[in-house]
């Protein structure tokens, strides 16, 4: 029998420090849509995806309800959409299908309007990047993604210019939402095929035909239990803790995500193990690592004690889970996270910060908004070094960045709901025009001599 | 015994008379039985948990039912399947 101190344990971390299930997310392959017709393949589309994912909210539903926990998003990936559009030539006619469909089904995002042009560009990718401004604009609920560096394939710099000149167009093309489809755009070196998170999500092309991932989070849970059992200990005992926290919330996932699994009949694939902040008070990753002693997020040690964490709470919870994968670490999002948000404003944490702190967590430069008159070329260029970091480092990195059309430094952009409000951070005033317009491919690195 | 049915009723709040008295009638209305409470009152606040087993009884419904004896009494009365504390708490 368990005893009443661990059941009231789990009640507080749920109810009072925001334990919570991030989200599930049911991947789809959409290999069987293809058709040469544009109008057949979204058809075939959206009922498949209808089909599959049918009970997939009303299940997420029961669970929470069962289980006592929150399951805040309900979700789906899709196969990379260049792969399926690539017969019919029309990739912004499967993006209102998917958008069709999420709506049909009841969850809040769908992603994979994907490309993968890590070592080159189909004419499918290239039509699916230059669609991002109508794709993103036109649907709601359409998360896309583009992978433009790996560590086997290097940079695709061809890529990255594009992306950069798509993001200040779909800025442009949702100007009067706070260039708002720029958030559902992320930009990957060494994307993850089972992503659960939006707006990365894709069903990756090694993936089967359908699967269950979930991603937990809770950072509430942990910055409690450094308060609680290890303030101003040393370091050891720090990572102990955080251990022993990322244990018991993935434990949560885990069960959930085999519940799931089972009662939808699909297969399970994996827990993403991370750590995923919201704008609400107590659910912040900076608030951890100021419990660890920083004054502020930002400001000297910020990236030892975030590669602690990151590494403590992957420890933690790979025991946890039969399955673990996605992008698990700690995430950072500007914008998701009042720690963040704060330490931004009061200029305490830099773009330049924020990057060299992507060195040692998961994912990158994240819900960051940089100002309406930042170019193409040095998002571009942004987009660059983040991939450069990832391909180097043999880890996942992304860019998502807000250029918040017609705001400057000192600026806010109020995005609502999980994805919070961003302070227009400043980002360098010096051109890589020249740099860019080069094109080609930066060579994959070397494996080894790794100094 | 089957850990497929049980569930923890957990009761949170400030004390006043009759609490079990309440949350124990809905369990009994709806058929579940009670295998183990604990329950302390500090300082005003109360706890109690109870190990219940559903037996056949509709967990929605069940769960309805005790929300609104928590809203009446004005506590906090939750019920979730025991696999979550299992699966937290236990290796």
């Amino acid at each position: 029998m368990i005893n009443t101190s661990d059941i009231l344990q789990t009640v507080r971390m749920i109810a009072d420090e925001k334990l919570d299930i991030r989200t599930i997310t049911m991947g789809i392959s959409l290999y069987s849509c293809a058709d040469p017709d544009p109008e057949r393949m979204a058809a075939k589309i959206y009922d498949r995806i209808t089909k599959q994912a049918e009970n997939l909210v009303k299940t997420g539903e029961a669970l929470e309800r069962e289980y006592g926990i929150p399951i805040v998003n309900k979700r789906i990936s899709v196969t990379p959409v260049s792969l399926i559009s690539a017969a019919s030539g029309d990739p912004l006619r499967a993006a209102l299908a998917m958008d069709a469909a999420a709506r049909e089904t009841g969850v809040n995002f769908i992603g994979g309007y994907t490309a993968l042009v890590q070592k080159g560009m189909t004419a499918s990718d290239r039509k699916l990047i230059d669609s991002l401004p109508e794709a993103l604009s036109r649907t709601e609920r359409v998360c896309a993604s583009v992978n433009v560096a790996s560590t086997r394939a290097g940079i695709d710099m061809d890529a990255v210019r594009l992306c950069g000149t798509a993001v200040k167009a779909i800025a442009e093309a949702t100007k009067d939402t706070d260039a708002s489809g720029c958030m559902k755009l992320v930009i990957f070196s060494n994307a993850v095929e089972d992503n659960p998170f939006m707006a990365g999500a894709f069903h990756g092309p090694g993936e089967g035909d359908c699967c269950i991932n979930v991603g937990i989070s809770g950072p509430g849970v942990v910055k409690r239990a450094l308060e609680l059992e290890a303030r101003d200990a040393p370091f050891d005992q720090v990572a102990e803790t955080i251990k022993r926290t990322a244990f018991k919330i993935t434990r949560v996932g885990q069960l959930i995500a085999k519940e799931a699994s089972a009662r939808l009949g699909v297969p399970f694939g994996i827990v993403d193990l991370s750590l995923a902040p919201t704008p609400a008070m107590g659910d912040s990753v900076a608030h951890i690592l100021e419990e660890m002693g920083l004054e502020v997020c930002g400001c000297a040690g910020t990236t030892a004690a975030l590669a602690l964490l990151n590494d403590a709470v992957k420890k933690g919870g790979i025991m946890a889970s039969g399955h673990v994968g996605g992008l698990s670490g700690a995430f950072i999002p500007v914008s998701e996270d009042i720690g963040m948000i704060n330490a931004a404003a009061s200029g305490a944490l830099s773009i330049e910060k924020l990057e060299a702190m992507t060195c040692v967590c998961s994912v990158g430069l994240d819900m960051i908004a940089v100002p309406g008159d930042t170019s193409a070329s040095t998002i571009a260029a942004i987009i660059a070094d983040e991939a450069a970091i990832g391909m180097i480092n043999g880890k996942t990195t992304a860019v998502r960045l807000i250029p918040a059309p017609g705001k400057n430094v000192g600026d806010e952009v109020e995005f609502g709901g999980l994805f919070g409000r961003a302070p227009v951070m400043r980002v360098s005033p010096y051109s890589a025009e020249r740099f860019i317009a080069r094109g080609g491919r930066i060579p994959a690195p070397l494996q080894s001599l790794r100094n | 015994m089957d850990t497929v049915n049980k569930a923890v009723v957990t009761v949170l709040g400030r004390d006043t008379t009759g609490i079990i008295a309440k949350v124990s009638a809905v369990l009994y209305k709806h058929d579940a039985n009670i295998l183990d409470i604990t329950q302390t009152v500090l300082s005003g606040m109360f706890s109690m948990v109870m190990i219940v087993d559903l037996r056949g009884s509709d967990f929605t419904v069940l769960a309805d039912d005790l929300s609104a004896v928590g809203t009446s009494l004005g506590l906090q009365v939750r019920i979730q399947r025991n696999e979550i504390f299992d699966a937290m708490h236990r290796i």
